[in-house]
């Protein structure tokens, strides 16, 4: 059964096609992985799926219990409320805030309590605020970022910020999580640690992932699908061993005279 | 939890209650004469002032050059109508119809321009505050450059300290709160909040709307307090004055508006008797101030008892190294 | 008919000195992203300049323009080292903020030296009195001197910013200042030469005005300031053509307000009309929209 259906989305900077007819499908509960050189596209894919940028063309539909929603004309936040989380590849945390705040906003969009509440601190905003907490500690020890609740983002080491980065897009519910470069600037320990936490975030959070990632060992180790993506067009698509041994997609990396693999 | 919060509500209480009641003592024995009640009345108008475009600039991100625009919707409105009820219930109802009139306007020039980012958002409220002011000077219900004259005064010390303290409590209950995060996240990073689905635009224009709602109720404590008004009081070098207290005391601190608001007034009450080198002064000391430490007093940091403790453990250790 | 023709004529002599004011807005915004809002304050001091120089020491019209222009490069120099120099890491707000204090600083000094009085601009003397008639409408050589001179000065800052080195430098500096840097470009010298060019055409813009309105007083600066920075935003802030365009625009529209309609709101509709830019192309007339990248 299909989540997310991207139809021939295209995205121009001015001349530039950043993305230009890409398709994808990505099906409940798969972990899909979206690769190519740098300046291939991906990030902008992953704009466009979250409402940053508009696109050209194209449309992205998203699909839930029988209904249906097209993402491609929507706002960044309604986006999110549809079912939408990301991370950043050059990270967004709310830096000068605790990483238990950076957390709660993301819970926010699932509040009860209005402005009166909030203006008078009345019961339900107290009682509301205890389970935000609860909730949000709960998030951060899968993370085993619980203990440092009360620091500030910026003062995390950068391996904590990433990890950060997704237990707040975690925060938000999605259905569907999007995680850009999770394991960029990691160590080979710190890799395998985030491969097998994404699994497991997957599993327990009946997740779909779509992942961007430079990190091949890790890609072809959890993903069950890859899209490769090369000057803004899907120049194959497949499983691992599919995608391991096709001559298009060697020659674009080798093209680019960098061997990731 | 439950009973700790509780607690706190009743040292918060306490506190508050004190400070009324000394300061009500203070004048009933006369300690607190005319002239320093002026400065009083000033420093408590400065503080809703500061506090509430603390919300909208510090706490929001969103710099607003505007805000003396809101106050004088306040002023003039209030005057208005208390000039045609001359009672206190006039004044109450003249204070709360140009808090909201404040906050419509607030929301109908909010919500185009809250889309600009940084200077030109800034330049667009300094040119609606103009236009306002420019209209006020061409009405006839406003007497255009004359002013009005309002004949009573409503506002005492109660009125005063309930609605600056009200201000003061409702703003930082608010920033507390989940909304108040919210306003906060877009400050940090407005594409990070939106992604994880806060709404940008309605909060920027609540936190405006909310910001121009007390500016509107400090503008309507000046205009019954000082008796007269005029549209030139609200220009753009008021809400410079505005700003300057809030960058003083720290974007982002509602205890750094309030010591900014108290410090300023003191400074330019001292000033007073140099009226020609006052604003030479005032406009060194905002440059030396900028130079030297332009995160203001606070930073972002409240004032609070555990900062205190921090404080004074530091002061410790450092006499006890000297013995 | 010939009363429209009349108000453009007053409006394009109006304009230009709003178009040389927002020169200076444009390129110090364009290199350091900073309102500057000492610059009205320049202008001011630069139409003092000039009336000490006419009155006090009896010079002609050009050495007075000329020593005022120089005394103006001096005083933008000076504000640049001293108060934005030292915040050149800052936050947007804290610079902002100084350069707010700046412009008091000279505003309430000037007042304190040369009183707040209002002080009338000698008249000027023989073949700049007079004036033609074309039809029906009057020309006078007071509105060519301004025209002219605004003319030559923007003929000759084109020829800086497009031909000479320390031009091209200018032009790198505001798109890029890390990588100007990594060229080899000194970029402290850079922004200096930019408020020199700035400055010059506000003292120049003092003085014209002087003769324009023919009163001058220590606050003159603010409003004149505050709408040739609308006539920059309005043009598209950091584009030199765009400032010339918003100056003659916002010159112009002003005239026909106060021409047309009631004289009273003409502000008004100058700060409404920067608004509605604002709203529906923030970038301005000439800019191009640009997107944070992600
Ligand atoms: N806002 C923008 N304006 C103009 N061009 C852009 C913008 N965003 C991206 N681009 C361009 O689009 C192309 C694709 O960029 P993108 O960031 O999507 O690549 P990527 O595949 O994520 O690369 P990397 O692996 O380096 O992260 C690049 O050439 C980039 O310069
Ligand atoms: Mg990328």
């Amino acid at each position: 059964m299909p989540i997310l259906k991207v139809n021939k989305l295209t995205k121009a900077f001015g001349g530039l096609m950043a993305v230009s007819n890409v398709n994808l499908e990505l099906n409940q509960g798969e972990l899909v992985g979206l690769i190519g050189p740098n300046g291939a596209g991906k990030t902008t894919v992953f704009n466009l799926l979250t409402g940053i940028y508009v696109p050209t063309s194209g449309t992205i539909t998203l699909f839930q219990d029988n209904n249906q929603t097209q993402l491609q004309c929507l706002k960044p936040y309604t986006i999110c409320k549809a079912g939408v989380a990301r991370t950043f590849q050059n990270i967004r945390l709310f830096k000068d805030l605790t990483v238990l705040d950076n957390v709660r906003i993301a819970m926010h969009k699932n509040l009860d309590y209005g402005l009166f509440a909030s203006l008078f601190h009345t019961k339900a905003y107290s009682e509301e605020e205890n389970q935000l907490i609860e909730k949000s500690l709960e998030l951060l020890k899968i993370l085993k970022l619980h203990h440092k609740k009360d620091e500030l983002a910026r003062n995390l080491p950068y391996g904590e910020q990433r990890h950060l980065e997704i237990v707040r897009a975690l925060a938000a519910n999605p259905s569907l999580l999007l995680l850009d470069e999770p394991a960029a600037g990691m160590n080979p320990a710190e890799t395998a640690n985030l491969t097998e936490m994404i699994g497991w975030i997957r599993k327990n959070f009946n997740l779909t992932i779509l992942l961007i990632e430079h990190d091949m060992s890790l890609v072809m180790k959890i993903c069950e699908r890859i899209y490769v993506l090369d000057y803004g067009m899907v120049i194959a698509e497949g499983t691992p061993s599919e995608i391991k041994a096709n001559k298009r997609v060697i020659e674009a990396y080798l093209g680019e005279e960098v061997n990731h693999a | 939890m439950q009973k700790l919060l509780g607690s706190n509500f009743l040292k918060k209480a306490i506190f508050l209650a004190a400070t009324f009641g000394l300061v009500q003592l203070l004048i009933v024995t006369g300690v607190i004469n005319p002239f320093i009640m002026d400065t009083l009345t000033t420093i408590c108008i400065n503080i809703i002032l500061a506090v509430s475009l603390n919300l909208i600039t510090g706490f929001t991100g969103q710099f607003s050059l505007g805000h003396a625009g809101f106050m004088s919707i306040g002023a003039y409105t209030c005057t208005i109508i208390t000039l045609r009820v001359p009672t206190t219930l006039g004044f109450i109802t003249g204070l709360l119809a140009g808090a909201i009139l404040a906050a419509l306007v607030g929301a109908v020039v909010g919500l185009p321009t809250l889309r600009l980012r940084g200077d030109y958002l800034a330049i667009a409220t300094l040119g609606m505050a103009e236009i306002i002011r420019i209209i006020f000077l061409n009405l006839d219900i406003t007497n255009g450059a004359a002013g009005l004259f309002n004949n009573n005064q409503y506002v005492n010390w109660f009125w005063l300290f309930l609605f600056t303290a009200g201000t003061v409590v409702l703003i930082s209950n608010f920033i507390k709160s989940s909304h108040g995060r919210a306003c906060i996240s877009i400050r940090e990073d407005e594409i990070a909040a939106e992604a994880v689905g806060i709404n940008s635009t309605k909060y920027k224009v609540t936190a405006f709307v909310m910001g121009a709602f007390f500016a509107g109720i400090a503008g309507s404590m000046h205009s019954s307090y000082f008796y007269f008004i005029k549209p030139d009081l609200f220009g753009f070098l008021k809400s410079i004055n505005i700003l300057v207290i809030v960058v003083f005391g720290g974007l982002g601190s509602i205890s750094g508006s309030i010591i900014a608001a108290i410090l300023l007034a003191l400074i330019s009450t001292s000033l007073q008797s140099i009226p020609e080198l006052q604003m030479v002064i005032y406009a060194a000391m905002l440059i030396t101030i900028m130079l030297f430490r332009p995160q203001g007093l606070m930073g972002s940091k409240e004032l609070s008892l555990s900062l205190f403790k921090k404080w004074s453990s530091l002061i410790h250790r450092k006499n006890g190294g000297e013995a | 008919m010939e009363q429209f023709f009349q108000q453009i004529i007053n409006g394009i002599s109006l304009g230009s000195i709003y178009a040389l004011i927002a020169l200076g807005y444009t390129m110090v915004y364009g290199i350091i992203k900073l309102i500057n809002f000492a610059h009205g304050d320049v202008y001011m001091v630069g139409a003092y300049i000039g009336y000490f120089c006419m009155t006090s020491f009896h010079m002609g019209f050009l050495p007075s323009l000329f020593i005022a222009m120089t005394f103006c490069v001096i005083l933008g120099v000076a504000i640049e080292k001293i108060a934005y120099k030292p915040l050149r890491n800052a936050t947007r707000i804290a610079v902002l903020i100084t350069a707010i204090g700046v412009s008091l600083f000279i505003e309430y000094g000037t007042m304190f030296f040369v009183k707040a009085d209002v002080r009338s601009y000698p008249p000027l003397t023989g073949l700049l009195v007079k004036s033609f008639k074309l039809g029906d409408i009057v020309i006078t050589m007071q509105q060519l001197l301004i025209v002219g001179i605004t003319v030559i000065l923007m003929v000759l800052l084109q020829f800086i910013v497009k031909r000479t080195r320390i031009g091209k430098a200018m032009r790198a500096v505001s798109l890029d200042k890390e990588a100007a840097e990594l060229m080899g470009i000194n970029v402290n010298t850079t922004i200096s030469f930019t408020f020199v060019l700035g400055s010059a055409l506000a003292g120049a813009a003092g003085v014209l005005v002087g003769i324009y309105y023919n009163s001058i007083n220590p606050l003159m600066g603010i409003m004149p300031g505050l709408k040739a920075f609308v006539a920059a935003v309005f043009g598209g802030i950091g584009i030199i053509p765009g400032a010339m365009i918003g100056g003659y625009f916002i010159g112009t529209l002003e005239v026909m307000v106060s021409g047309y309609g009631n004289s009273m709101f003409r502000d008004a509709v100058v700060f409404a009309v920067l608004i509605l830019i604002l709203i529906v192309k923030p970038s301005g007339l000439l800019g191009k929209e640009t997107r944070e990248k992600v």
